[in-house]
């Protein structure tokens, strides 16, 4: 029996699930327990086949690995190892998109678009590219090249990573940690932490910091400015969270994953009049389009469908018994699915070229013929409707309304209008202490908690405490379904002074500003407070914090580090697993600071993790001599 | 809240674009897309359009392109529940409603219903020229736009009479249910016209459109700015021209819509009902929307939320008051009475204090004022100036305290000398009798505190104790805060900053002159120290006062630094390469010609003299101080000879790379006596309790010959160091 997951929807949904014999991420979760000790503290290392070795944490027993690797060494390895995983799939994601803007560019993805002309051009001046009298299409193709080059560049540096300040280059390059090109810092970190390389833990970490440096700075963020020029830069925009969205008389498509080259042609394919038709001849009133993941965050971002669920969800999205099919792409998809889908009429369907699945239907997407691709996926998915029974369906009531798209470009115009677009009412609103700070809390959903309960505890806290939140990903989609995204919410959880900006700009308290790989508008949106002037000169001396209370994922380890490195204060629900190593620990729990700005922080309980980031915002504040703050409690 | 003010913008923003629009087809239908339009005598078309759009419209199809891009600025109103973000929207339809006024008003022109009975219409360029630059360089420290009708014709006339007895312009219109300011004031025969700075502009909001473009143009015009550089002509009039919307009476959706445009000209809102308030800030200065409904104050508060700057150009009191005056003294025969010195307790006291505890301008004398005092008496006083800005600064009291000194002083008839609780103070019988009270001490700190610290005084409130007790009991207060300043400054070391400050102050004088001011070395005048020179930095960011990164040490013992060395290069005008903080004979600090004294050396002692600017007797190097003076000042290294703060002789730091004060062997009685206490310390921390007695004075010698023999007889240490040169 699996315990109470704290959500209400899950529990439910889970109790069905188990009277149908169905296991769950919960299920097996219990299964796995207790965790290896050794993996958890990170001194377990199955590099070489000298080993697997691990060293004894009480200290009796061995304290190196046959090779002679130290728990320094190994859990420095261990994390290096992770950061390249996480780095790896979200440069990946952008390349994808380079390679469609790509293709688009040369007249091959005719069923892209440029949706975002002016950023466009932005970007590709930002690239060096010269842009006087070209068309979009040529400047899309140069513009793929010149992004697919840095890819592969063996020197020189990155483009976006120049809008980071001064001080944060200065100290990527002091510390020896500035990249160089994305893929070759990957390679380099695989390289070093092979046996008998890299052995000293400080070193090894640099390759770690280094190789996030290429996600945040640089995959990540190209993989949020490509999805803006091809599916279009968010807005403002309404949409609806939670599995209460999936419709009884609908054909209920879940889109799942990560890349929006699919899920964005998905979305047009499903307004298409002959499918819309199609379904009703097949008896149902309409296709229901909505999202898993942050897959589901794209399209939430952009056209305003609703999210179903985050990536704890995924499973019991299928036990309503509502969904004719979920399309899934590529990561955080559970290979659980098709054991729970067995047991209904969902169809699922995997895309990528790069991720299959025993016991998965795969229809292969290529960009080329992506609108027939996914009108074909859809054709599938409605004529499974009639295949769904009435019987088995158990879709929860549990919906909430949220207020999300916000970029760092639209921060400008929702500050000051057209013509006087600005971040000066934001700093102005943290000089004068109405708003103590900024967080970002992001991340996964993890079983190891209460079902994204850490999310909503730590973002109540803050908000109460006048800190402006800004999310992503699951962490967004837990305090979406909470009711937190609501602009309503500041009245409700807020504190005086940030209600009162709230109720300024009639914003939420706090901010969906998209999937994973945009937790680079965060940083954007950092350098934009930075040039606006009054909060620091630096990332590093603005009074903002960050949080991943659920992660589970080796990108939140990556994300967390290009955070760290970036000069900001990052708390984790559960530890890193290095504490079998008290000096990489040390070292990155505090040491750091000294020379990044940012370190990291483990703190289980949401409430205290919350206090630890405000207590860090409180610091940066002193630091500049900020006013305290304007409505604190006397 | 807000989202009140933003559906009624939106909402007016849309009725005013509808009544643009159909004016404006009437217009086309009647008279043809050809038609020309304009204003009166203006060289900028539709000023807002022109500014903003880059528009030159000339006739109707013109106009057109402009209704049809406020049409793109129009958004939805915030909904009822779970809204959309609505500043950035409202903000938008508030250009929009300035957009379309202004096609409004000059299609009123085309059927000639422009100007309105007893009104001014249009302000022509002419207007913008005679006026508009004493509204940009601050002459004319702002102006206020009235819309609507006071509750009566008596507040009407108050409140117009305040804002022009603070030489601030004043546009009058609009209405509230078809009652007009315009007519209030007409029926109480206010004379009304530019001459009087009350202005009507016309009965109805859209009107309101014309002091609004003619604050733009001033950006064209005074701010150099180009036809479509919107955000800049718009930055332009939230920086330099201070102007604020005044709303007497209830609003409607038309009155908030052009509001929001005003607000993105950085013009903030004042309305005397109950309205919704929007305090925080970023588009305008200070907060956008406030309402204050006490009449007697809502022209102070409506300064206060625009900043507006006052300058108080004549000082009302009964005697001339000019720099000429700083250096008149008062002698014995010609004084009616004086205060402190030697003669009674005085002290002077500049407090930071928050706005709301005190009222500008307010003057209070405690106790007898000069008409209760007997001739040539002496009087105790404490005078206590009391300042509020936001950003005012507690490190910036002792420089304004500072001020005093002068600004009494410049007045004809009075004598002021020193600082803190050792000023001493004289009135002459001659401004006795003219009517000079201890109160114009107010009047005159008031004006010169508003005038010279316009950047960090708001509110100026002087209070003058003229009873012992009184005295006794304030200066408690004074004389602990003076110690907390001293101690902050004394307790600092300059290894304990990281940054000096530059102090270029003199250099219209001495052009390559540079101060190195450090927490240890006080300014060669003696009047900046390092936190002064911080302070003086944040008043005035690109000023004098210039930060210095020290950089990588060279040379601890001589107090050279990479950093001091390539700030005193470029301060320099490149003429210098090399500085020595601690040093007299390598790259030593140069002088500008304000020094409290020079330190110079003796080669046959083998050690330096000091003197005071003061002393007027000979010295062991053969010249006075002023002979000196001329031999070092300019801007000069000259190795050996330097100009110094009074201070630093007991600094730490002081000549150091030489030994410092054991390498004294000749100093004026009067630096002795005066830094006494400081001297006996160090002697002591030396190791050498008696040094003090061991430099000679103008007393035992003021020649080279009369020098030695003493310092052998006494065995001081400087015979016996190693050699100077």
């Amino acid at each position: 029996m699996s315990k109470p997951t704290g959500n209400g929807v899950n529990d439910k949904l889970i109790a069905i699930a188990k009277e149908n014999n169905i296991t769950t991420v919960w299920d097996r979760f219990m299964l796995q327990e207790p965790h290896c000790g050794f993996g958890t503290l990170g001194i377990c290392c199955k590099i070489c086949n000298l080993g697997p070795c691990r060293i004894d944490p009480f200290g009796e027993g061995a304290q190196v690995g046959t090779c002679g690797a130290d728990a320094d060494t190994i859990s420095a390895r261990n994390l290096a190892r992770n950061t390249a995983g996480g780095a790896s799939c979200h440069s990946d994601h952008g390349r994808d998109l380079a390679l469609t803007l790509l293709e688009l560019g040369r007249g091959k993805a005719k069923d892209y678009f440029i949706k975002d002309p002016v950023k466009l051009r932005k970007l590709a001046i930002e690239f060096g590219l010269k842009i006087d009298g070209k068309d979009d299409l040529k400047i899309a193709e140069e513009l793929g090249e010149r992004i697919l080059r840095e890819y592969g560049q063996q020197e020189g540096e990155l483009t976006l990573i120049k809008r980071a300040p001064k001080k944060q280059i200065d100290t990527w390059k002091k510390m020896n940690v500035y990249p160089k090109g994305i893929d070759i810092e990957v390679v380099e970190t695989m390289a070093r932490t092979h046996v008998g390389v890299d052995n000293e833990y400080k070193h090894i970490i640099e390759c770690a910091v280094r190789t996030s440096l290429v996600d945040g700075w640089g995959g990540s963020m190209i993989a949020t400015d490509l999805s803006d020029i091809l599916f279009g830069s968010p807005k403002p925009i309404r949409a609806e969270v939670n599995l209460g969205v999936l419709k009884e008389d609908e054909v209920n498509v879940l889109v799942h994953g990560h890349e929006p080259t699919l899920s964005d042609i998905i979305v047009t394919a499903s307004q298409d009049k002959e499918l819309i038709e199609l379904a009703k001849t097949n008896g149902a009133k309409g296709i229901n389009l909505a999202g898993i993941c942050c897959t589901a965050a794209e399209i939430l971002m952009r056209h305003g469908l609703p999210m179903a669920g985050n990536f704890l969800q995924q499973e019991l999205a299928i036990v309503t018994g509502a969904v004719e099919a979920m399309v899934v792409d590529i990561q955080c998809i559970m290979p659980s699915l098709p054991d729970v889908a067995k047991n209904y009429h969902t169809k699922l369907i995997s895309t990528s070229p790069k991720a299959k699945f025993k016991g998965i239907e795969h229809i292969e997407f290529h960009e080329k013929e992506a609108l027939s691709i996914a009108k074909n996926i859809l054709r599938q998915a409605i004529e499974n409707y009639k295949n769904r029974s009435s019987k088995k369906v158990n879709i929860p009531k549990e919906k909430m309304t949220i207020v999300a798209g916000f970029t760092m470009e639209n921060i400008f115009h929702n500050l000051g209008g057209t013509f006087r677009g600005t971040y000066r009412p934001l700093n102005d609103a943290i000089i004068s202490g109405r708003i103590r700070g900024v967080a970002g809390v992001v991340g996964c959903d993890n079983p190891k908690n209460e079902s994204s309960m850490c999310h909503i505890d730590m973002v109540k806290h803050l908000v109460k405490n006048d800190v402006l939140v800004v999310q992503t990903g699951c962490s967004a989609g837990a305090c979406g379904q909470a009711g937190l995204l609501t602009p309503e919410a500041a009245f409700r959880y807020a504190g005086d002074g940030l209600k009162e900006i709230c109720e300024t700009v009639g914003i939420p308290p706090v901010l969906h500003t998209g999937s994973c790989v945009d937790n680079t508008r965060i940083l954007t949106a950092c350098c934009e407070m930075v040039k606006e002037g009054g909060i620091g000169n630096s990332i590093d001396e603005l009074p903002v914090a960050g949080a991943a209370p659920e992660w589970m994922s080796e990108k939140a380890i990556a994300i967390g580090w290009y955070f760290v490195a970036s000069g900001i204060y990052v708390v984790l629900g559960t530890p890193l697993r290095v504490l079998g190593s008290k000096n990489v620990t040390n070292y990155i729990c505090d040491e750091i600071e000294s020379t990044l700005g940012g370190k990291w922080a483990f703190e289980g309980d949401p409430i205290k993790a919350a206090q630890l980031m405000v207590e860090h915002i409180d610091k940066k504040r002193k630091a500049l001599k900020l006013n305290s703050l304007m409505y604190a409690a006397a | 809240m807000s989202k009140i003010i933003a559906s009624a913008a939106i909402r007016g923003a849309k009725t005013i674009y509808k009544e643009a629009e159909d004016s404006l087809n009437k217009a086309v239908k009647e008279k043809g897309e050809g038609c020309e339009v304009k204003f009166p005598e203006t060289a900028f078309y539709f000023p807002m359009a022109y500014a903003l759009l880059g528009e030159e419209v000339k006739v109707l199809s013109d106009a057109r392109r402009v209704l049809q891009f406020s049409k793109t600025l129009l958004h939805d109103e915030p909904s009822q529940k779970i809204w959309l973000p609505y500043l950035g929207d409202t903000l938008d339809s508030g250009i929009s409603a300035l957009l379309c006024e202004e096609i409004i008003m000059a299609l009123r022109y085309l059927y000639n219903e422009e100007p309105q009975k007893d009104c001014n219409g249009f302000f022509s360029d002419t207007i913008l020229r005679t006026l508009g630059i004493q509204l940009v360089d601050g002459r004319m420290p702002g102006f206020a736009a009235i819309l609507g009708a006071a509750q009566d014709n008596k507040t009407a006339v108050y409140i117009v009479r305040e804002l022009q007895k603070r030489s601030i312009m004043t546009f009058v219109g609009s209405n509230v249910n078809g009652r007009s300011i315009i007519d209030q004031l007409l029926e109480e025969k206010v004379e009304m016209g530019w001459d009087t700075y009350i202005v009507p502009y016309g009965r109805d909001t859209i009107s309101g459109i014309y002091p609004l473009n003619w604050a733009i143009r001033g950006a064209l015009t005074f701010g150099g700015h180009k036809k479509g550089e919107a955000r800049e002509c718009l930055m332009y009039c939230k920086n330099r021209v201070f102007a604020f919307g005044m709303v007497l009476g209830e609003l409607d959706d038309i009155k908030y819509a052009t509001g929001a445009g005003a607000i993105n000209m950085g013009f903030p809102i004042i309305a005397d009902t109950d309205i919704p308030e929007i305090r925080p800030t970023g588009i305008c200065t200070y907060e956008h929307v406030i309402k204050e409904y006490d009449h007697k104050k809502i022209v102070p508060k409506a300064i206060e939320l625009r900043g507006i700057k006052l300058k108080i150009t004549e000082i009302p009191i009964p005697v001339a008051y000019s720099p000429a005056f700083e250096g008149e003294r008062v002698r014995r025969e010609q004084m009616f009475a004086q205060f402190g010195g030697k003669y009674s307790d005085a002290f002077e006291y500049v407090k930071m204090v928050d706005a709301e505890k005190i009222e500008d301008g307010k003057i209070e004398v405690v106790g007898p004022e000069i008409d209760d005092i007997k001739e040539g008496g002496a009087v105790p006083l404490g005078i206590v100036v009391e300042v509020a800005g936001r950003k005012m600064q507690k490190d910036f009291e002792p420089i304004l305290e500072r001020q005093i000194h002068s600004f009494l002083n410049e007045a004809m008839g009075i004598f002021h000398m020193g600082q803190r609780d050792m000023c001493w103070v004289r009135i002459s019988k001659d401004a006795k009798n003219k009517g000079l009270k201890l109160k114009h001490f107010g009047v005159i700190l008031h004006a010169r505190f508003h005038d010279v610290f316009s950047a960090i005084t708001d509110k100026v409130q002087v209070t003058i104790y003229t009873k012992q007790e009184d005295v006794e009991k304030s200066v408690k207060e004074a004389i602990s805060s003076y110690d907390e300043r001293d101690e902050r400054v004394a307790g600092m070391t300059d290894e304990s900053v990281d940054l000096f400050w530059t102090c270029t102050l003199c250099q219209s004088f001495a052009p390559n002159h540079v101060c190195v001011i450090k927490p240890e070395r006080i300014g060669l005048c003696g009047a900046y120290n390092w936190l002064d020179a911080k302070a003086s930095n944040e008043l005035n960011p690109a000023g004098p006062n210039q930060p210095i990164k020290k950089g990588q040490c060279l040379d601890t013992a001589k107090g050279e630094w990479t950093g001091v060395n390539e700030a005193i290069n470029q301060k320099s005008n490149r003429t210098l390469e090399r500085f020595c903080g601690y040093s007299i004979m390598d790259a030593p600090e140069t002088s500008c010609g304000c020094f409290e004294c020079i330190i110079a050396i003796l080669p046959e002692a083998n050690g330096f003299m000091v003197v005071n600017r003061e002393y007027t007797g000979s010295t062991p190097a053969g010249m006075g101080f002023s002979t000196l003076a001329g031999t070092i000042g300019g801007g000069q290294q000259t190795p050996g000879f330097m100009g110094i703060g009074r201070l630093y002789i007991t600094s730490k730091k002081f000549i150091s790379a030489e030994g410092g004060l054991k390498r004294i062997v000749w100093m004026t009685k009067e630096i002795k006596e005066a830094l006494a206490d400081k001297l006996k310390e160090i002697s002591k921390e030396l190791g050498d309790p008696d040094l003090i007695n061991k430099i000679a004075d103008e007393t035992v010698a003021t020649t080279t010959e009369e020098l030695l023999p003493y310092l052998e007889k006494v065995g001081h240490p400087a015979l016996t160091m190693e050699a100077v040169l």
